[in-house]
């Protein structure tokens, strides 16, 4: 065991090593802009005292390594700095209106986020992994060849596009869901689940096909190893063969293939939300990227960063934790 | 509605044990029969019941009840459209496989009908891409004098429509036919160059990292870690936030940084294929003795290990182009991708996305962004299907 | 006991799908099995025998199909029986043992686990009495630790005791008819005997019947009854071992019995005082922190071959590699014609490197599939030879003719459309083109079968006498170095053992280990593995190998 705690260590150092790195990349890249932000958010008319106090205002005037490590301090107790669209304005009123941290701004726009995601997950991770050890186990059949047609199709098409067919069939023509998803604080859970499933089913059906397909392919795979083979020279029956032989097997490249496509749905999540208005962290970057608020379109970047690397370092830790040859070492 | 579904479902398994024991009883119990798991017979009678609803469906499509033929319009044009690709892909391949050279005659004999609708689409919009300024009837940006802005799709007047403008107009004015014919120039064209970008840094680097190995290895490797830890889309939008600010002051098109920014973040994923395929062909005994003969790197790379390569690396082509294909749209689709005046699909959608909602009383008017979103899925699944058909078989009778 | 066969195939035809289209592997043989006899069903790669042997347990692998013929065990008839009844029959009344164990293991459950599996699932046992079987039956194949071996994982058993291990699976269910499919195959000679003794044993003591599936001659003469020979898919005759092994009636059984015959004479001893092509003097060598090698030295001379033989992981392969300077020595030189050579292969000149050729093991991977016969020949021929166009056209061709291949018809080829026998000429072209004097050949026949082997010795040999070519020869296997070497190096753990000529080493005394190693190689004689046995002591043949080193 001890062996294997420390393969499981080395990763979680690897990890939190990556997300510092990662850190530095998206500071720097930020520092990449040219001219002064407080000159460009006052426009070109503005008097050098406004800009001064603007850039004060931002700690603008630290060199940049002590801005990285106040930031990255910052981020650290939970504070994602200051958003400019907010400082702008809190500068010239010369109110504190309350809501002026990209933190406040984000935290619950973050937890609807996680709230479909969830039910995207939900849906979709038992859906398509029976799906998939069908399709493996009926390889080469009507059903196979058809699910592969599906599947491809599906994933080759841009979210926006079956965002819109799903629109066009189970919100317009059909009236089944909302084709908008205003969500907001204090919502009963079933509407808001109401109101959340158009864009649930859409990452549905991206992460289902991904999902499915990898699961067929690791399941034939394994169907294809000589001790498959030879758990049905022993007569057992073909229920037995899948649930004692093939599934301790798969488990470590479905949990993979989970981790994998819930990764992926961070990046769908922000088309998604942008179709359906839906207002989580997805649609904040989109809008912040488009006005330029830079400090939250760093923090939404990172926040995308730390969930895409934690899952993948849970699907590391959790397929060394499946594998017989590192929990039983010689 | 819930009642509804359990009752056809309990229907259904009644019907595939019925169905079951009627096969075992008039073929004498055959072994298909005898053998078949009840799951098999419930997924036959699902699927015949799918086959009559979607037959059921497509003559509502045709009633004349004009409540119900719009509820039933796009199901109706899915099918025929469908029907319409298989037909054209059955007879593509049936000449593929009396015309040409022996070579290709002996690929199409092999080829799945998807992947030969595949082939068939990638050269209907290859032949739009490049000629689209002799294609299109007007131009992309020509707002045409006098006439008017949202001409519905059809052609037909009674609907909104103008005969003169088949796919109608958009806000502004323009021709949608001729916006989506340049739109293949454009986005196909911005994601092609894109793509071989990214396959030019990231193949030269893959190889000579796996052909060199050593510290270049390790510190190109590494850098590709990090920046495959960052989500690739979320990782563009950051990039293009801080290009839209540079590209005034440097006066370069915001286009030539986007497909810098797409092929370096979509180099990483290439870097790592053509690593391991390189790894692959490196340990390989021919290697070792064009090594051992002295052979340069140059003679290495190019003359040893990249013919080998090519099979992977063709597959890998088309599904890197997939990818910045759609990542542009998306980012075109967001606001931040290619900008106007240049037709884009992704920007079409965005543009005209509001119109789905009248599908039920204007289902034609719904048509138009969804011909744009349409064109998108069309290609890449073109694309997937073909590089499906390669990589399938290319692993031989793995399966 | 009834005197109906337990296995009756009759006219059994198998097919198998590549490309869409279904090619035939077994051509309408028949093959008949009593109770408690052994076949042996030999045969080369591609001749079809393991899907004979897996069509006998009325089972086909994915692609494969049975399209004629009928298939009979035990007077049930198994291509028309059900899935269910099939299913009832395999593991309980029919086993089987694969050819690789560490791959037919489950990797997630332990081996008792799935060694009770078969009596628990057919109802034949409790899972209590079938785990005391169990340590019985590790007990009767002499492995060690039989109480304790059942309760690990498959990957902390070595690839030996794991195929005996699957040997007592097989038994579990006591089945009439057990298929060994090449059970020895992928392990070493000295593991083999102690598999093959104790297969035999279990197999005798319970009388069970079995068909043993292998390639080779030697294996298949102390296991089997009978002998089938398979061709291609077609049966070339059928017949008692010994009838088998004294008098073959046809020709292609007649030519597989004389490869082994091949010997070359023996040469004059070597001039003393004569400087040596090759000297390796005292080399140590690691990869990265861990030593392989140990103070090799030995010396090859002109016009003659060394061979150097051992198991795998013995160090063969890495003095090749030290020689090439693929890995350069951390310790101790090579010699090439009396010069010290560079270490490191990148700092020899072209002419440094043009002495020293080698050949590979795998003529697959040692030809780049993307370049005709022409080109792979013509590059060391321009590179090193400086010819081109024309002349370099002739040099070509007269390679090819040097390695029997007509050179009009095969320069055009791509590797793909060679047979495995050609890929090797061809690799010995390319090593000749640079007109070296020493040639690495590396096991160059062991992935190839015997009378192609054969083809490829004899070549070796005539151009070692047309060019005084000197080689150095890898090999595991001895017949090979009766057939072809002068003189013999024996490596075990990195450290050369015993070295002499050729007619010293064969002969005893010699170092306990070549003792070992030369007595653990199969002969043809069916009484080989009885005597042996006891010779070394029929209980503890491991221990009696240990106690040997």
């Amino acid at each position: 065991m001890g062996n294997v705690l420390k393969i499981i260590l080395q990763r979680l150092a690897l990890g939190l090593l990556t997300l510092l790195i990662v850190s530095i990349v998206i500071f720097v890249a930020v520092n990449l802009l040219p001219g002064d932000f407080a000159q460009s958010i006052l426009g070109q008319g503005a008097t050098p005292e406004a800009v001064a106090s603007i850039r004060a205002d931002l700690g603008l005037d630290q060199p940049p390594v002590t801005r990285y490590f106040q930031w990255l301090g910052g981020v650290l107790q939970g504070d994602l700095g200051t958003s400019f669209a907010q400082a702008n304005f809190a500068s010239f009123t010369g109110t504190d209106s309350g809501a002026t941290t990209v933190a406040q701004q984000i935290a619950p726009r973050f937890a609807n986020t996680m709230f479909l995601a969830m039910v995207t997950a939900a849906i979709a991770v038992p859906f398509s992994i029976i799906l998939g050890v069908l399709a493996a186990l009926c390889r080469n059949t009507v059903f196979d060849r058809a699910t592969n047609i599906f599947t491809l199709s599906s994933i080759s098409s841009p979210e926006f596009f079956l965002a819109y067919i799903l629109i066009l069939f189970l919100a317009v023509l059909n009236p089944i869901f909302p084709s908008l998803s205003n969500i907001f604080e204090g919502m009963a859970f079933g509407e808001r689940l109401e109101k959340s499933m158009l864009p649930a089913l859409t990452l549905t059906l991206v992460v289902t096909a991904h999902m499915m397909r990898m699961t067929r392919a690791a399941i034939i795979n394994l169907l294809a190893s000589p001790y498959i083979e030879m758990a049905r020279l022993k007569g057992l029956s073909p229920m037995r063969v899948i649930v004692k032989h093939a599934l301790p097997n798969a488990l470590a490249p479905i949990i993979n293939v989970i981790a994998l496509n819930l990764a992926y749905l961070i990046t769908g999540v922000v088309v998604v939300e942008v179709v359906f208005v839906y207002p989580g962290i997805g649609q904040l970057f989109v809008d912040s990227v488009k006005i330029r608020d830079i400090p939250v379109v760093q923090a939404c970047c990172l926040i995308f960063a730390t969930a895409f690397i934690l899952l993948n370092l849970t699907a590391d830790i959790m397929s060394i934790l499946s594998n017989p040859r590192l929990r039983h070492p010689k | 509605m819930i009642l509804w579904v359990a009752i056809a479902l309990v229907g259904m398994a009644a019907l595939a044990w019925v169905f079951r024991f009627a096969g075992q009883s008039v073929t004498g119990n055959a072994p298909k029969f005898r053998d078949m798991p009840y799951g098999v017979a419930f997924g036959y009678v699902l699927g015949a019941v799918v086959l009559l609803w979607l037959i059921w469906a497509y003559t509502q499509g045709h009633s004349s009840e004009l409540a119900i033929a719009n509820k039933f319009f796009f199901l109706r044009i899915a099918i025929e459209g469908f029907i319409l690709f298989a037909i054209a892909a059955w007879v593509f391949r049936i000449l593929g496989r009396n015309v040409g050279t022996a070579w290709s005659k002996k690929m199409f004999r092999s080829m799945p009908l998807t992947a030969s609708f595949g082939i068939l689409t990638i050269i209907i919009y290859a032949i739009f891409a490049i000629f689209a300024g002799a294609i299109a009837p007007y131009g992309q940006e020509q707002i045409i004098p006098g006439v008017a802005a949202n001409i519905v799709p059809g052609g037909d007047p009674a609907l909104g429509g103008d005969p003169a403008f088949y796919f109608g107009t958009d806000q502004i004015g323009r021709d949608i036919l001729s916006r989506l014919i340049y739109g293949a120039q454009n986005t196909v064209g911005i994601a092609f160059a894109t793509t071989l970008l990214a396959f030019l840094i990231g193949g030269t680097l893959g190889f000579l990292a796996a052909t060199l190995g050593g510290w270049l290895d390790q510190v190109l490797s590494r850098m590709v870690d990090v920046l495959m830890a960052i989500p690739s889309l979320i990782f563009a939008l950051l990039l293009m936030t801080i290009a839209s600010v540079w590209a005034p002051q440097l006066g370069i098109p915001l286009t030539a940084f986007m497909v810098i920014i797409i092929a370096v973040i979509d180099s990483t994923r290439v870097y790592r294929l053509a690593r391991a395929v390189g790894q692959n062909i490196v340990v390989m005994d021919y290697i070792e003795a064009a090594k051992l003969r002295g052979e340069g790197l140059g003679y290495l790379v190019f003359r040893e290990i990249l013919p080998n390569a090519t099979a992977p690396l063709l597959a890998e082509f088309g599904l890197r182009f997939c990818f910045v294909f759609l990542t542009i749209a998306a980012l075109s689709f967001l606001g931040v991708g290619i900008q106007p005046p240049l037709a884009d699909w992704g920007t079409m959608v965005r543009d005209l996305g509001g119109f789905v909602n009248y599908a039920q009383f204007a289902p034609l008017a719904a048509t138009a962004p969804l011909l744009a979103a349409g064109a998108i899925a069309l290609l890449t699944v073109a694309v997937n299907f073909v590089v499906d058909w390669m990589l399938h078989k290319s692993s031989g009778l793995k399966e | 006991m009834s005197d109906q066969p337990l296995v009756k195939m009759r006219d059994v035809w198998l097919e198998g799908r590549s490309d869409e289209v279904w090619n035939p592997i077994i051509n309408g043989v028949d093959l008949t099995l009593q109770r408690g006899e052994v076949l042996g069903l030999i045969g080369e790669s591609g001749a079809g025998k393991s899907t004979l042997g897996l069509a006998a347990m009325g089972y086909t692998r994915d692609g494969v199909r049975i399209s004629k013929g009928s298939v009979e065990f035990d007077g049930i008839d198994l291509l028309t029986a059900s899935a269910a009844v099939k299913r009832e029959l395999l593991g309980k009344r029919i086993a089987y043992v694969a050819q690789s164990a560490a791959a037919s293991f489950n990797p997630a459950h332990k081996l008792m686990d799935q060694h009770v599996e078969g009596p628990v699932q057919h109802g034949v046992m409790s899972r209590a009495k079938s785990e005391a079987d169990g340590i019985e039956l590790y007990r009767k194949l002499r492995l060690p630790n039989p109480d304790e071996i059942g309760f690990r994982y498959p990957h902390q058993v070595s690839g030996g005791q794991l195929q005996r291990c699957m040997t007592a699976m097989a038994m579990s269910c006591r089945p009439d008819l057990i298929i060994f499919d090449e059970p020895t195959t992928a392990l070493d000679v000295t593991t083999q005997i102690e598999v093959l003794a104790s297969i035999r044993d279990i197999v005798e003591q319970f009388d069970t019947a079995a068909i043993y599936i292998t390639h080779d001659l030697a294996v298949v003469a102390q296991m089997a009854d009978t002998i089938k020979v398979l061709l291609k898919g077609d049966e070339v005759e059928t017949a008692d071992t010994r009838t088998m092994l004294a008098a073959p009636t046809q020709d292609y059984t007649k030519s597989l019995w004389a490869v082994r015959s091949f010997e070359r004479p023996l040469k004059p001893a070597v001039k003393t005082g004569a400087v040596p092509v090759v000297s390796v003097q005292s080399v140590d060598a690691s990869y990265g922190t861990v030593p392989v090698l140990h103070d090799v030295s030995f010396d090859m001379h002109e016009g003659r071959t060394v061979a150097v033989v051992g198991e795998s992981g013995s160090g063969k392969s890495t003095t090749a590699r030290c020689i090439t300077g693929l890995l350069p020595p951390t310790a101790g030189q090579i010699l090439v014609d009396g010069q010290v050579m560079p270490a490191d292969y990148r700092k020899r000149s072209k002419d440094q490197l043009r002495q020293v050729q080698m050949i590979y093991q795998m003529a697959d991977t040692a030809l780049n599939p993307r370049m005709s016969v022409g080109q792979i020949i013509a590059r060391p021929v321009q590179f090193y030879l400086g010819l081109t166009g024309a002349e370099k056209r002739r040099k070509v061709d007269h390679l090819l003719e040097q390695i029997e291949l007509e050179p009009t018809q095969y320069y055009h080829r791509l590797p793909s459309e060679l047979s495995g026998g050609q890929k090797q000429r061809i690799g010995i072209a390319r090593a000749l083109a640079a007109e070296p004097k020493f040639i690495i050949c590396d096991e160059v026949t062991s992935a190839l079968d015997q009378l192609v082997a054969e083809g490829i010795l004899r070549l070796l040999a005539r151009l070692q006498d047309e060019l005084s070519l000197s080689y150095m020869f890898i090999t595991h296997d001895l017949a090979t170095v009766r057939a072809i070497a002068d003189e013999v190096v024996v490596m075990k753990d990195g450290r050369v053992v015993e070295q002499g000529p050729k007619e010293d080493m064969f002969k005893p005394p010699h170092h306990a280990y070549t003792d070992l190693l030369l007595s653990s190689v199969p002969e043809m004689n069916p009484d080989w593995l009885t005597n042996l046995l006891n010779e070394r002591g029929v209980d503890n043949i491991g221990d009696a190998a240990a106690d040997k080193m």
